[in-house]
């Protein structure tokens, strides 16, 4: 009883420690303006950072450090976990498995005659959206050209890492339909010509929208309290999920659609035709 | 050429190739061999149903095969219990036949045995009813009295029909 009045009090220490410094410190004077911040958060043609002597957007930096994040723990994992799976499953275990299982299902359940590597694909593309969108939330740090610390967004809402993702998902739906149908795979994946912009544009938007909220948020101090704990937290949760789920969805079903075998159309009319005759 | 939204396509292919490297890494680090697992779990577990179906299926054989051998024992049973009644209710026709001839026989053999006492009883009693009967003669012929020997073959006569009726 006593440890937790204790504990409860060093809390409230902390957090009125953190509360006076966070208004004593002050903004020191706003280095841009709003309409700067978020035209910069749309374009990234401000805060610009250094890749081996180009300037690029921080959304390319952001989506290396995602792919080092998943690669380490992935080895991590295939190192000292996955050696140790057994027939009745632990906790760990239960969740690798779910998570497999979750995009190897959507990958039969969606194209049941081809779905061996879509079901690798959309499990990339799905911890990909997932890690990268929940990535805007720890706040890392890169230094812009011009020398400002800026905190590194999600990798998809750049522009070009949305472009990348949708137009790659194209490129395995036409790939499914030269797998399944050949060359009638591909006329029928070119119908769908609209989907590498849809679906690029709705990575785009989806986290681009999340991302404004945000700075938005951020860049008053006066809705720098609690209401992050909604909108940083809860909304990117929830738009990682979903997101995630969209993109996977979309991709597994065109995916199915195109590969699916086409039926040989019965000759009827020549048939008709020439028993008429 | 300025691209509007400030799309850049050296940062699309890095993108691109960012990407690539991160779906192969987790194809072969994660996905395969998680996958790999659980479908060697999955084909454990469907020997493991074979297996039982397997030995169901001898069960349910072995079931069957002992019901065909309880029923044919059964009909067995019965048999045996229709065939012993059969020579059950034969022996007692036989039995019952038999102490029937047994008993005319006996019926038979005493009326005969009767008979023949009776008959020797007969020829005993005539026997000594002549013996008398020559007792009294020769009595009365000792006396030589007329009227006594009158009177002896008046009862003679007498005695012959007595015997006749």
């Amino acid at each position: 009883m006593r440890k937790s009045k204790r504990g409860l009090l060093a809390w409230l220490l902390l957090m009125a420690a953190l509360l006076a410094g966070s208004l004593l410190t002050g903004h020191g004077g706003k280095e841009e303006s709003i309409q700067t911040a978020m035209r910069d958060a749309v374009l990234h043609d401000v805060n610009r950072v250094n890749f081996f002597g180009k300037a690029v957007n921080p959304g390319l930096i952001s989506a290396f450090t995602v792919t080092a994040i998943l690669l380490v723990a992935a080895v991590l994992l295939r190192i000292f976990v996955i050696p140790k799976f057994r027939y009745v499953p632990g906790k760990l275990q239960l969740v690798l498995e779910e998570i497999v299982g979750l995009f190897d299902r959507l990958a039969k359940t969606s194209s049941p005659h081809l779905n061996g590597f879509l079901g690798a694909y959309i499990f990339a593309a799905g911890a990909y959206i997932f890690v990268g969108t929940l990535f805007e939330l720890f706040g890392f740090q890169a230094v812009t050209t011009a020398g400002h610390s800026i905190t590194l967004p999600a990798p998809l809402s750049d522009v070009n890492a949305a472009i990348a993702l949708g137009c790659l998902s194209y490129l395995i739906i036409v790939s499914g339909g030269v797998a399944g149908n050949g060359i009638r795979g591909v006329g029928l994946a070119l119908k769908e010509f609209s989907l590498p912009i849809s679906m690029s544009f709705r990575l785009f938007g989806a986290l681009l929208s999340g991302l404004l909220v945000t700075e938005l948020v951020y860049y008053y101090l006066n809705l720098s309290f609690v209401l992050p704990v909604a909108v940083g937290v809860l909304f990117t949760l929830l738009h990682a999920l979903i997101q995630s789920y969209v993109l996977t969805m979309l991709t597994a079903l065109y995916y199915g659609e195109v590969s699916e075998p086409v039926p040989p159309k019965a000759k009827k009319g020549k048939k008709a035709g020439k028993a008429a005759a | 050429m300025n691209i509007p939204l400030n799309i850049d396509w050296q940062q699309i292919l890095l993108h691109l190739l960012n990407f690539a490297i991160l779906a192969g890494g987790l194809y072969l680090l994660l996905y395969k061999p998680v996958k790999a697992f659980m479908a060697k779990r999955e084909g454990w577990y469907q020997q493991q149903a074979d297996e039982a179906e397997k030995t169901r299926q001898e069960a349910e054989a072995l079931k069957a095969a002992a019901q065909a051998q309880a029923d044919a024992a059964a009909e067995e049973a019965k048999a045996i219990r229709v065939q012993a009644r059969e020579d059950a209710q034969a022996d007692v026709r036989r039995l019952k036949e038999e102490a029937q001839a047994q008993a005319a026989k006996i019926l038979t053999d005493a009326q005969a045995a009767a008979e023949s006492s009776r008959r020797k009883v007969m020829e005993e009693t005539q026997h000594q009813v002549k013996e008398l009967v020559s007792a009294a003669a020769e009595k009365l012929v000792l006396s030589s009295d007329s009227a006594a020997f009158d009177q002896f073959l008046e009862l003679a006569g007498k005695g012959e029909d007595g015997d006749a009726s």
